[in-house]
């Protein structure tokens, strides 16, 4: 049954998609859904878009193996919206840019520190899709009893030829509907095991398990937490999927309303895993990715149980596939646009590309669970493009050569700690933490020479600066002059 | 002092030009002007303190929890409701909390921003 709910996923995703290709005739319908996308359905893409296999499946596991400072997780995951809100939104979309390279082109007029953006999205796109072909190749496996490449085969084949054919427009559809699908495939299930729960006689934890409790069970937690917390909050922001969304809302304001909304939408989601996890602890399974899918067969059983592990797959696989999609159009987006010459067919060649080098990783990279890899490609984007964009934003002494040197040492050394991380490095020790858990570290390094690089190259300040901050903080409602700056492709 | 004195009209044929000064505020920001920089400053500056507050609670809040665990180790294991203390502020209450703490923002950065275009087309 749970193979007919990968087949219905599968279709539907495809099908949906199908609608958009009449709709994308021209180059900027490749990137932008033409801008007519109301703010719900923009919310809702986004959340979908967002939620990816770490959060659906992932949270879970890694609450069962190490206890209650897990939940800092989807606190950090949605809380980054916040900060994204209160610091980047709204002058982000006045910007006019709709990728990380176009903002640092726009503030700092230099394309030495657009192409070194560019290497970054592609970096931070691929660290994110990594794990998601790597889980759903678990998934499939549990489910199939297939090898567990073919899985991330089948997601990032419907992946490619989804955004191939339909550009992103079919995307912010298929996204939208995702996040309703992961929502309803967690609730379902979960209110039917509340259900057995109660009957059970809500079985507890047994008296003195210390896991319930926060600050315990990794070598250093409070070090570990705070830089968990620092990579998500921060690392929101940088996410190149995440940002793409707001170039399709209307204006600056519409961008702050959608941030609620998101918030407001992610929130909901996110207080089912942590239900999920203690769950799981409580009637002792183990702890891996796949805990959510095999805890209605064990809470509910029999017929029923069978019907809910469909539809907590097919969650799952929606998670994959809008993850995948949303990571695949960004960075395809910028290797079509920086590395190739641009246009529809760089693009074409570009998906190829931001498919192919990640599920090769997934097949060569050690497994570490999934919300543990996605939260490294969080650390590299809160040690490279926050203090871009917060700075950029916010301080007019912002340099050439500063925002390229933060850029280069806070994005390099997080690079290094993860590909240290997911090749095997040390697990353990001091040594370990700070290579599993950069961004308490890295963040500040990255701000701090940022900071003091531009105040030591004074002369290297954007000339455009003045006429920048206009273009990025007045309300739309001014007639001002913002500039004529505008995104490449378009 | 010959006869009636002759009714002459007082308004003056400048006061078109008071009434709209030569150069609008938004002129001013378009030309970067010191007056019109001394506006855009203040803007952003507005915005800016009012981010800044809103991330100082947040870092106060979400900064201070593992804190508040490590140094009032009681806390960990306290019950709310029958329920682990912990769990029911990470895994429930803070959420609202952030979507309070979004809606308020919002609120105050469109008032700023509506006060600064009454401020400029005012002129």
């Amino acid at each position: 049954m749970s193979i007919a709910a990968v087949v219905v996923v599968v279709l539907a995703a495809i099908l949906i998609g199908a609608f958009g290709i009449r709709m994308s005739r021209t180059t900027s319908d490749f990137y932008v859904a033409s801008r007519t996308v109301s703010p719900l359905w923009n919310a809702s893409a986004i959340g979908g878009e967002y939620l990816s296999a770490a959060s659906f499946l992932g949270i879970a596991g890694l609450l069962i193996t190490y206890g209650a400072d897990m939940l800092w997780l989807p606190v950090g995951w949605t809380g980054g919206y916040l900060v994204l809100l209160v610091l980047v939104s709204a002058p982000l979309r006045r910007s006019g840019a709709y990728t990380l390279p176009d903002f640092a082109e726009a503030r700092l007029e230099s394309m030495a520190v657009r192409r070194a953006s560019s290497v970054l999205v592609v970096l931070i796109g691929w660290f994110y899709l990594m794990p998601q072909f790597q889980s759903a190749g678990l998934v499939f496996r549990t489910v199939t009893g297939a090898p567990e490449w073919a899985g991330g085969l089948v997601v990032a084949g419907v992946v490619a030829a989804n955004v191939l054919s339909g550009g992103m427009r079919s995307i912010t559809f298929v996204q939208a509907f995702q996040y309703w699908l992961k929502l309803t495939a967690l609730a379902v299930p979960l209110v039917f095991m509340l259900l057995a729960w109660r009957s059970d006689g809500f079985p507890g934890l047994p008296p003195g398990d210390p896991w319930a409790l926060p600050l315990h069970g990794r070598e250093h937690p409070l070090y570990e937490t705070y830089s968990l917390i620092l990579a998500t909050f921060l690392g929101t922001m940088g996410l190149p999927h995440v940002l793409v969304r707001f170039y399709t809302n209307p204006d600056g304001r519409a961008a702050r309303r959608t941030t609620v909304v998101v918030l407001t939408l992610l929130g909901a989601f996110y207080l089912m895993p942590a239900i999920y996890g203690y769950l799981g602890r409580v009637y002792g399974l183990p702890a891996t990715d796949t805990v959510v899918l095999t805890l209605p067969g064990r809470l509910v059983g029999g017929m029923g149980g069978d019907l809910l592990t469909a539809l907590i797959t097919a969650g799952a696989f929606a998670a994959f596939l809008s993850t995948s999609s949303g990571l695949t159009v960004s960075v395809a987006g910028v290797i079509a646009q920086d590395i190739l010459r641009g246009g529809v067919r760089s693009f074409r060649v570009a998906t190829i590309l931001a498919v192919v080098v990640p599920f090769a990783l997934a097949g060569t990279a050690r497994s570490l669970p999934v919300a543990t890899v996605v939260g490294l490609a969080f650390a590299v984007a809160a040690s490279s493009f926050c203090p871009l964009l917060v700075l950029g934003i916010w301080w007019r002494r912002l340099t050439t050569v500063g925002a390229m040197s933060g850029l280069l040492l806070g994005g390099g050394l997080a690079c290094t700690a993860v590909l240290a991380t997911i090749t095997g490095g040390p697990d353990t020790g001091w040594m370990g933490a700070l290579l599993s858990q950069p961004a308490a570290w890295t963040v500040p390094i990255s701000f701090a020479v940022m900071v003091v690089v531009s105040l030591l190259t004074p002369s290297r300040v954007p000339p455009g600066v003045a006429r920048t901050m206009v273009r990025l903080h007045t309300p739309e409602r001014l007639n001002v002059d913002r500039g004529d700056w505008r995104p490449r492709s378009l | 002092m010959t006869g009636k004195p002759r009714r002459v009209v007082v308004t003056s044929p400048r006061t078109a030009a008071a009434r709209r000064p030569r150069h609008s505020l938004t002129r001013e920001i378009d030309e970067q002007t010191r007056l019109g920089e001394v506006y855009m400053r203040s803007l952003v500056r507005t915005q800016f303190r009012l981010a800044l507050f809103v991330c100082t609670l947040l870092a106060c809040l979400v900064g201070g929890l593992p804190l508040l665990f490590l140094l009032v180790p009681d806390l960990r294991s306290a019950q709310l409701l029958g329920l682990p203390l912990p769990w029911v502020v990470l895994a429930g209450l803070i959420y609202p909390a952030f979507i309070a703490g979004a809606w308020l923002y919002v609120w105050q950065a469109e008032r700023n921003e509506r006060d600064f275009a009454d401020l400029v087309e005012r002129q």
